[in-house]
């Protein structure tokens, strides 16, 4: 069922309706949405919903999310970073609450899509709420029987700006296979070891699997993942083993 | 439309003072960027504005020779069809009555086209009297790349569509012909007033 | 904000195509008429912020793919594709 959302032919996309069941801070400014969709069709790993927002005079707004959760899961997640100047990401991460409807429709996407059959190794490269996308390939790995060895670089400006840092570093200590890097580029802990910069060609160097093998996911602002793209190809993966999604001002 | 998001008021959108704002417009205190592709990054050495076409003999300027013909200020509100709309915009420019003062022609269209490849079409009598320049300031300073610099048309009392960015140059013409979103559904003429966005508005 | 954040890729435009199409067109591979490069549409350039979403190739930066929507009409101008190949 998960299949036919991304291959053959598609039912007309539809807006539903889903319940807010649980909020979730993240950090002080990243909130996940779990959410009840009651006819939810499936998804994969990589695929986002679109949110729409509809005030009392009738003015719509509409963003996309990437979707959090893993296929697997019963309810649908969404993680929201929290603009400062947005218009609907204000609304998402400060004033929905446990029992709110939020209309969205989805699944969409079917390039920037991972699951544990395509196999591996698997480097993910995320920045910034990029980690998002590649949050739900990992949780669908971590799912499936398969052991496909994966790498995630994941660039945030802080320790306080990493999502996910309780659940990424458990699983990573109690997987063999999975090997998570962090990338701090402002500020770092006292007696810090891993990168202090941007991503950037020579950590790409370092992370890329020998001969290049497998596919590489990268995600973030677009101007980090043209950056780290470019890096890839550059340390030899071919064009066609890198898949990107560029997240930007829409998504406010 | 049944479902309404809880508490969702969306951006401050503010009607503003009652006959300045067209019908369906909101204010912005910021001033949107909205592209259709990448920023064209044209040296100055080798910008050049041209009126061509149905015309006895075109005419060029070169960004040296465009600076400097007579100038002026005008403050003016300007209404995105996606509609937002911003009042008393200052801008910097020549007026197109300046460029078009010596030109002979019968056309009654004009096409502006820009760097990048972006047209977009007006009765000649809408760019003309007063209507029409081709400005590279705004707010006291050099127009933005990112709104059109160096030079971008501005006929403020028209969707803010026709205010081409990057604008090279205008084509006169005897018959309307349609340019970049007005050959994809957004109207021919485009005044805020009546509200005319798409095709048979 | 930066201006580069404007330019978006071919996911941006996936919901707006679903809306369209009826198969998925983000894995579906087209050429570019002006530069003849091949690509899949997942890879495109897609300018959103504007009176409708301009796709453009990759390779050149030329238009692939324009569509304007209003709600209650869609235009679309494929022009600058040669071809799609989809498999459904």
């Amino acid at each position: 069922m998960a299949r036919a959302a991304v291959l053959g032919r598609l039912s007309p996309i539809a807006w539903q309706l889903g319940e807010v069941a649980e909020l979730v801070d993240e950090t002080a400014r990243v909130k996940t949405l779990v959410l009840e969709v009651p006819d939810w069709p499936g998804h994969r790993a990589g695929q986002h919903v679109d949110v729409r927002l509809t005030a009392e005079d009738g003015y719509q707004a509409q963003r996309s999310y990437s979707i959090a959760s893993a296929p697997e899961d019963e309810r649908l997640a969404i993680t929201v970073e929290r603009l400062d100047d947005g218009e609907v990401s204000p609304y998402l991460a400060e004033e929905l609450v446990v029992g709110d409807k939020l209309e969205l429709r989805g699944p969409i996407g079917g390039y920037f899509v991972w699951e544990a059959g395509q196999g591996g190794p698997l480097l993910l490269v995320g920045g910034g709420s990029g980690i998002v996308p590649l949050v739900a390939m990992l949780r669908n790995r971590a799912a499936s029987a398969a052991s496909v060895p994966a790498r995630l670089v994941y660039s945030a400006r802080s320790p306080d700006d990493v999502i996910y840092r309780q659940e990424l570093d458990r699983v990573a200590a109690s997987d063999e296979e999975l090997e998570v890097l962090y990338a701090l580029t402002r500020e770092q802990p006292a007696g810090w070891t891993g990168y202090a910069r941007r991503v950037d060609e020579e950590i790409l160097r370092e992370v890329a699997y020998p001969s290049c093998e497998g596919i590489a996911f990268v995600c973030g602002p677009t101007r980090f993942v043209e950056t780290v793209a470019d890096g890839l190809v550059a340390v030899g993966y071919a064009p066609e083993q890198v898949r990107t999604e560029r997240f930007g001002p829409t998504g406010g | 439309m049944s479902f309404v998001s809880r508490g969702f008021r969306g951006k401050r959108r503010d009607e503003g003072p009652s006959g300045r704002v067209p019908p369906g417009q909101y204010l912005v205190d910021d001033f949107p960027v909205l592209s259709a592709g990448p920023t064209p990054r044209t040296p100055l050495e080798e910008w050049d504005f041209v009126i061509t076409g149905a015309i006895a003999e075109p005419k060029r300027w070169s960004w040296d020779e465009f600076k400097a013909l007579p100038s002026e200020t005008v403050t003016k509100d300007i209404h995105c069809v996606t509609k937002w709309s911003k009042l008393d915009t200052v801008w910097e420019g020549v007026s197109l009555d300046t460029l078009l003062e010596d030109v002979e022609s019968a056309a009654e269209y004009v096409v502006a086209f820009c760097d990048g490849g972006y047209t977009t079409n007006l009765p000649l009598e809408d760019v003309t009297d007063g209507k029409a320049w081709i400005a590279y300031g705004f707010d006291g300073e050099p127009l933005d790349p990112e709104h059109g610099g160096p030079a971008r048309l501005l006929v403020p009392h028209l969707y803010f569509w026709k205010s081409a960015k990057w604008v090279r140059g205008l084509r006169l013409l005897d018959e309307d012909e349609p340019g970049f979103w007005e050959s994809l559904g957004y109207h021919m003429y485009g005044d805020p007033w009546r509200e005319q966005r798409y095709w048979g508005d | 904000m930066d201006e580069q954040d404007l330019k978006l890729d071919g996911n941006a435009a996936a919901g707006l195509l679903r809306e369209l199409f009826a198969f998925e067109l983000t894995t579906a591979r087209g050429r570019c008429e002006n530069c003849g490069a091949v690509a899949e549409v997942g890879t495109v350039s897609v300018y959103a912020n504007a009176p409708g979403s301009v796709l453009r190739c990759p390779q050149c930066e030329s238009v692939l793919m324009r569509i304007v929507s209003n709600g209650g009409r869609y235009w679309l101008d494929a022009r600058g594709i040669s071809w799609l190949e989809i498999r459904a």
